[in-house]
């Protein structure tokens, strides 16, 4: 059992156990902090594999931004969490046989996969292989040039997506006093100041 | 290097330059810009269309991701139209109603890319990313009136439901690729027919079909339907109802039809399936209903099962089949979505089936259009409907599927049931308040709808023709 190995186990246990603690902790603030070191050791996973790029996205944008974000909406929307899992024992045993049922399903999966000699042997390999270049090249290599379509179509969709957000959300409040910058700008002594003469002990 | 036929995904990047110009437009001119948006958007649509009736190219485009043949051009077509006529009905409401945003053209453009993006996937990534442009649009649209509890619900609802499906066409399709080592469906294809139906790839096709399925609201994955349809706003409702049910259909016959040719005896047995439960749930769960949305909601998932029927042919007559019901299943769609629009008294929109009683005496010509519609929608020579449930029917009995035929006819039976008797609350029953008179764009599209549906008898022949041309792709 090499270093290797022994890493793998350690990450994995690591995730696994994490995963399982983000819902099962009290407290939401806790699950997201789980959440957070599942993300780290999953991208550890993925060093493990070669695919350094990966890893590194995974720690960019999802510990970064997502998780941060999650940070954010658990912190400022008050919902009440432990209300929200007193139903959890009532719903256990279907979730139970749920959970059984795709356990199988993946032992079936993966069984085959091990059985079937086949299953290795179509898998196609990586182009170029990335033993000659650096995993961030080849990404940048085919995502330009073979999968522009699909690069495109994800920009599309996250244009829809941000519409979506200001369709749902902009609302222009006319109650509100804004700050006019041309009008600040614009003011000078003369309108603004006026002279008073103050005769002693009188006021204005 | 070389540089892929963009000239083929033509209407597409028209639909995409088009739809961001149209954005542009009502960003710098604001509130007042919806009308205009809206004409250019239905503008777009139908160049679009016409652009793929002027130029029948054919051909694989970006590497084998994206396919344009018969099929696809008819579908997008269809497609086209669909969602055309949706943003021409929407007018009328838009200005009463006070939902007027010139986002609302827009995302429904976006929307029919994302569905000209499934029609013409052949392969699993284009056909996950045009699904998602396509829902994206739709959830945002179904929650479009905001202020609105019902429609911020319909769209929440379609929201978490759709990425649960999602959730699922996506492990299916990790598990294809993994097992065949290929996302483009030719790829998938061969090496299936060479590599047999391994237990793996068999759970990633019922995960697959399982996304599906949601998609064209077919039971057991039709929860949502009801609920979106009752809360969206009735132009959404009409929208949600043609365009993408015809593109998600699209999609399904190319996934089987394409990708999963050599696994065929194992999904028919899943589309048969699914096509006897929609049949069911759509003839009974019908019947109680006193919402005209809801009630059109469980006839859209009656009539996916009868068209399943024809797909689980698995053969040409039943592609064409498909094809011929969609068409019909379309047009009379828009036209009953029309008649809905048009239900609206002084004081507002109404949507009780109680609400339309002697309509035949307050607005004869309406109740006299609705009736044919109801007559079809249930099945009834010679009204177009009956011919499309004949010839899905009759590709079933060619491919020795009795029992399904049966039991789709005996479904379409009881179906007949709750559509003769809204025609008999039309005609029979004691007139209530009319209706205010029908906008013209309504009249327009029920018109056209009417008469397809009355005298399509006399174009079945060519009708009949380009739905074979179009199921030839795959055979």
């Amino acid at each position: 059992m090499g270093v290797a190995a022994l890493f793998f186990y350690l990450f994995a246990t690591v995730t696994v156990a994490s995963a399982f603690m983000v819902i099962a902790s009290r407290n939401p603030v806790h699950s997201v902090l789980f959440l957070i070191l599942a993300f780290f050791n999953a991208a550890g996973l993925f060093m493990l594999t070669g695919a350094e790029f990966l890893a590194l996205i995974l720690i960019v944008v999802y510990v970064g931004a997502v998780a941060v974000l999650f940070l954010f909406v658990v912190m400022m929307l008050d919902v009440d969490f432990a209300e929200m899992r007193e139903g959890f024992l009532q719903y256990l045993p279907i979730g139970g046989i749920i959970g059984i049922i795709l356990l199988v399903e993946l032992i079936f999966v993966l069984g085959a996969s091990f059985v079937d000699p086949q299953a290795a042997s179509v898998a196609v390999q990586p182009i170029p292989d990335l033993a000659e270049t650096s995993n961030i090249k080849a990404i940048g290599d085919l995502l330009y040039t073979r999968y522009i379509f699909f690069f495109q179509l994800s920009g599309i969709i996250l244009l829809i997506a941000m519409i979506g957000a200001i369709v749902l959300t902009l609302s222009h409040r006319t109650d509100v006093k804004r700050q006019n910058i041309a009008d600040q700008v614009a003011r000078d002594p003369e309108e603004a100041i006026t002279m008073h003469k103050v005769k002693p002990g009188e006021g204005i | 290097m070389d540089i892929p036929n963009l000239w083929l995904a033509g209407p597409e990047l028209w639909l995409a330059g088009g739809a961001m110009v149209l954005l542009m437009i009502g960003v710098f001119i604001g509130e007042g810009s919806t009308r205009i948006v809206t004409g250019l958007s239905v503008a777009l649509l139908a160049l679009a269309a016409i652009a793929i009736f002027w130029f029948p190219q054919t051909g694989e485009a970006f590497h084998g991701a994206f396919v344009m043949d018969p099929f696809a051009r008819l579908m997008k077509i269809l497609v086209l139209i669909g969602a055309g006529v949706a943003i021409a009905m929407s007018v009328g409401f838009a200005r009463r109603e006070n939902f007027a945003r010139f986002e609302y053209p827009v995302l429904i453009v976006l929307a029919t890319l994302g569905m000209l993006l499934m029609v013409s996937a052949n392969d699993m990534i284009t056909l996950y990313l045009g699904l998602e442009m396509q829902s994206l649009a739709l959830y945002v649209i179904a929650a479009i009136n905001r202020d609105s509890l019902r429609s911020t619900e319909a769209g929440l609802k379609y929201f978490v439901l759709g990425a649960l499906s999602s959730g699922m066409l996506l492990y299916g399709s990790s598990l294809v690729y993994g097992f065949t080592g290929h996302t483009g469906f030719e790829g998938i294809a061969a090496s299936m027919s060479s590599g047999g139906v391994s237990l793996g790839l068999l759970f990633g096709l019922v995960f697959v079909l399982a996304g599906l399925a949601f998609k064209i609201s077919a039971v057991p994955f039709h929860m949502w339907t009801p609920d979106v349809y009752e809360g969206a706003p009735t132009p959404v409702t009409a929208f949600f109802a043609a365009a993408p049910k015809v593109a998600a259909m699209a999609m399904l016959i190319r996934v089987v039809h394409g990708a999963f040719e050599p696994a065929t005896t194992e999904w028919q047995q899943i589309i048969t399936f699914i096509a006897i439960a929609s049949m069911g749930l759509g003839a009974f769960a019908a019947i109680g209903q006193t919402n005209i949305k809801r009630l059109m909601a469980y006839s859209s998932i009656g009539h996916m099962g009868f068209a399943l029927v024809g797909l689980a042919a698995g053969s040409q007559a039943g592609v064409s089949g498909v094809v011929l019901y969609m068409i019909i299943y379309m047009a009379m769609t828009l036209g009953a979505f029309a008649c809905i629009l048009a239900m609206r008294r002084a004081d507002g929109m109404v949507e009780n089936i109680s609400d339309l009683s002697g309509l035949s005496r307050t607005n004869p010509m309406m109740a006299l259009m609705l009736t044919v519609l109801m007559f079809s929608l249930a099945g009834i020579p010679p009204l177009a409907g009956f011919w499309a449930k004949y010839f899905v029917f009759l590709a079933a009995i060619q491919s020795g599927l009795y029992v399904l035929s049966v039991i789709g006819v005996i479904a379409s039976v009881i179906g007949a049931y709750y559509y003769l008797r809204i025609v008999k609350i039309m005609w029979f029953d004691e007139p209530e308040q009319g209706f205010v008179p029908m906008a013209s764009e309504l009249r327009v599209v029920l018109g056209v709808s009417g008469l397809f549906t009355l005298f399509y008898v006399l174009i079945a022949g060519p009708m009949s023709d380009i739905a074979t041309n179009a199921a030839r792709t795959f055979f």
